[in-house]
């Protein structure tokens, strides 16, 4: 829609906008020359300034297998803990959309996870999977061993993943759930009246119309999945135990901050933003060719 | 319902109760281990109904973790986040829709580039403004050659330093200065008719009038599901406050304590006090979003689509 009525005004709408492009020049596109700049620089040991070396930062940081397993984890975590919070949230809103007594009050909790900080939620997760508490700890007095995310990898990934999966319900459900009530109902009605019962009518009809929304979550939970785990991995496990749970913004931080290679961390930071420039653009160009209901 | 099918129904509704139960688990878990003695918690399998040391392991977290100012500064930095967004949104976005100037839309994509880049991904790159917020200017008043003319000309050395480490506006601007606000209200403007602007044109009213009496009111169901958006993301906030906080006494956030709060590795598994300090930690945004949950939603369903 263009607008045809505006105010004219030469000075005005600068100084409006004014402290919004401030704090956006000096928060971000400052720091990601910044950024830029010391990926291809590198600080001299001996003090006296950076100097310029190329792709160095880059081959480094590239030719580290460590790097690699890093990034193949964060795929793993990306993709399992996006699957299992959106395929639960998915089912969740399927149900709660045919609106049938006293759904409110289930629609109104499913939404609660959306409020927990993420490490909040690590540190009552690090405790219900605690190998020595009476949780799922209790397991190991049936079996003794059986689960320990303290010494075994795969059990501190698959705690991490289980943690982040149930956060993600609450924003997931939120949008299936409007997804699914802009469906006209008469699309149902003429569905039922072709015979298609209830189940059917989820298949084949809600799934395809809510297709948009699907992959816009999609997109969102991959991204949430590289910013959100910090807090997570930070407090549950620390990218331990030997690096099993480090992903990449864990990586960055840790070169960063705890190892002050601020080169190669920038080198990290320029692929990862990349990377999530590129998600963000393929989802740009998705919702332009949306399909259009109602 | 368009048809009666009862095994459907209760299909629906069993469902509906696995899912209930999986949400709420892990905050009865934590309820309830709040509420019990170091014993009963050492307890393998645990109980799961609430005991009655509610009061003793929150007063027990408090002082572990020194809750009282933490929550405080928590409190600063949501609300501070929450108005300076709320108030930067509004007047950017009534910038953009409602005014003609031709570098509206370099502005407004300018903007929405940073929506791509959630601070977690940046967050070498801004940690390095964080010592002094004025250096990009200070490196343009360098290379243009303005420092060396100002020092010729007055005797002045330029030397612009603004340190945010250790400080409230450290915590809250880096917060506030990302594009999710400006693009609610611009959705929102972009709804008001032309006729609306016209009209008070009309009265005589100016365009600072005009968003003072006729927009803001206007908004107010978008200003509360901006407000409820922006506190609950900033108290939960991580990483940031651990960079940019070296004296955590003093600026921390709760959410920082939450590790403080986790049982050393050799010493005594009272995590009956660890979850009584993480339920103080998550009630405040909990409570937002369960009474304001029918504006935030609206609001998170049209700034992100």
């Amino acid at each position: 829609m263009e607008r045809r009525a505006y105010y004219r005004n030469r000075l005005l709408p600068w100084l409006l906008i004014a402290p919004q492009l401030i704090l956006i020049f000096v928060f971000f596109y400052w720091p990601a020359s910044q950024a830029l700049y010391w990926a291809f620089t590198l600080e001299q040991a001996w003090g006296g300034g950076n100097v310029w070396v190329g792709f160095d930062n880059f081959r480094q940081v590239f030719g580290d297998a460590r790097y690699w397993n890093t990034v193949m984890r964060s795929g793993l975590y990306a993709l399992a803990a996006t699957g299992i919070s959106m395929t639960l949230a998915l089912v969740l809103a399927l149900f709660v959309d045919r609106s049938l007594r006293g759904t409110k009050i289930f629609q109104d909790v499913y939404i609660w996870p959306y409020a927990i900080a993420a490490p909040a939620a690590g540190v009552a997760f690090r405790f219900i999977f605690s190998p020595e508490a009476g949780l799922v700890g209790t397991l190991n007095g049936m079996w003794p061993g059986i689960w320990n995310p303290a010494t075994n990898g795969a059990h501190a990934l698959l705690m991490v993943i289980v943690c982040h999966a149930w956060l993600g319900i609450g924003y997931n459900f939120i949008f299936f759930l409007a997804a699914l009530q802009m469906i006209p109902r008469s699309m149902f009605e003429a569905g039922a009246m072709d015979g298609a019962g209830p189940a059917r009518r989820m298949i084949d009809l809600q799934l395809p119309l809510i297709a948009p929304t699907t992959f816009f979550l999609l997109i969102m939970n991959i991204i949430s999945s590289f910013t959100d785990s910090f807090g997570l991995i930070d407090v549950m496990t620390e990218g331990g135990p030997v690096g099993s749970t480090e992903v990449m913004v864990y990586k960055i931080y840790f070169d960063g901050f705890r190892g002050l290679d601020y080169s190669g961390a920038a080198a990290q930071s320029i692929v990862l933003m990349l990377l999530v420039m590129a998600l963000t653009f393929v989802q740009f160009k998705w919702i332009e060719r949306r399909i259009h209901y109602a | 319902m368009i048809e009666r099918s009862p095994l459907f129904n209760a299909i629906s509704y069993a469902m509906m109760v696995i899912g209930f139960l999986i949400v709420v688990t892990p905050f009865w878990v934590v309820l309830v281990a709040a509420s019990q003695s170091l014993s009963e918690i050492a307890r393998v399998p645990m109980s799961l109904w609430p005991s009655a040391h509610l009061w003793e392991n929150i007063e027990a977290a408090w002082n572990r973790a020194d809750l009282g100012p933490k929550l405080l500064n928590s409190l600063i930095v949501a609300l501070g986040v929450t108005f300076g967004k709320i108030t930067i949104a509004a007047l950017s976005a009534f910038s953009i829709v409602f005014f003609n100037y031709r570098a509206r839309m370099v502005c407004f994509w300018m903007i929405f580039v940073t929506l791509m880049l959630p601070l977690e991904v940046r967050i070498v790159p801004t940690y390095s403004i964080a010592a002094n917020a004025l250096s990009p200017f200070q490196t343009l008043l360098d290379t243009l050659g303005l420092t060396g003319l100002i020092s010729a000309l007055t005797g002045v050395e330029v030397s612009l330093n603004w340190n945010l480490l250790n400080s409230y506006t450290g915590l809250i601007l880096p917060l506030v200065a990302t594009a999710t606000g400006t693009f609610l209200y611009r959705q929102f403007f972009m709804t008001v008719p032309d006729e609306l602007v016209e009209a008070s044109k009309m009265d005589g009213s100016g365009p600072m009038r005009f968003f003072f009496d006729v927009l803001i009111p206007l908004s107010r169901t978008n200003m509360l599901a901006l407000a409820t958006i922006m506190f609950v993301s900033s108290w939960n906030q991580y990483l940031w406050p651990l960079l940019v906080t070296t004296d955590r006494e003093n600026y921390g956030t709760v959410v920082m304590q939450l590790k403080a709060l986790i049982p050393a590795q050799n010493g005594t598994p009272d995590w009956n006090v660890t979850m009584a300090g993480a339920l103080i930690i998550m009630l405040p945004p909990l409570v937002i979003v369960a009474l304001a949950q029918r504006w935030f939603v609206r609001g998170l369903i049209s700034r992100d689509k």
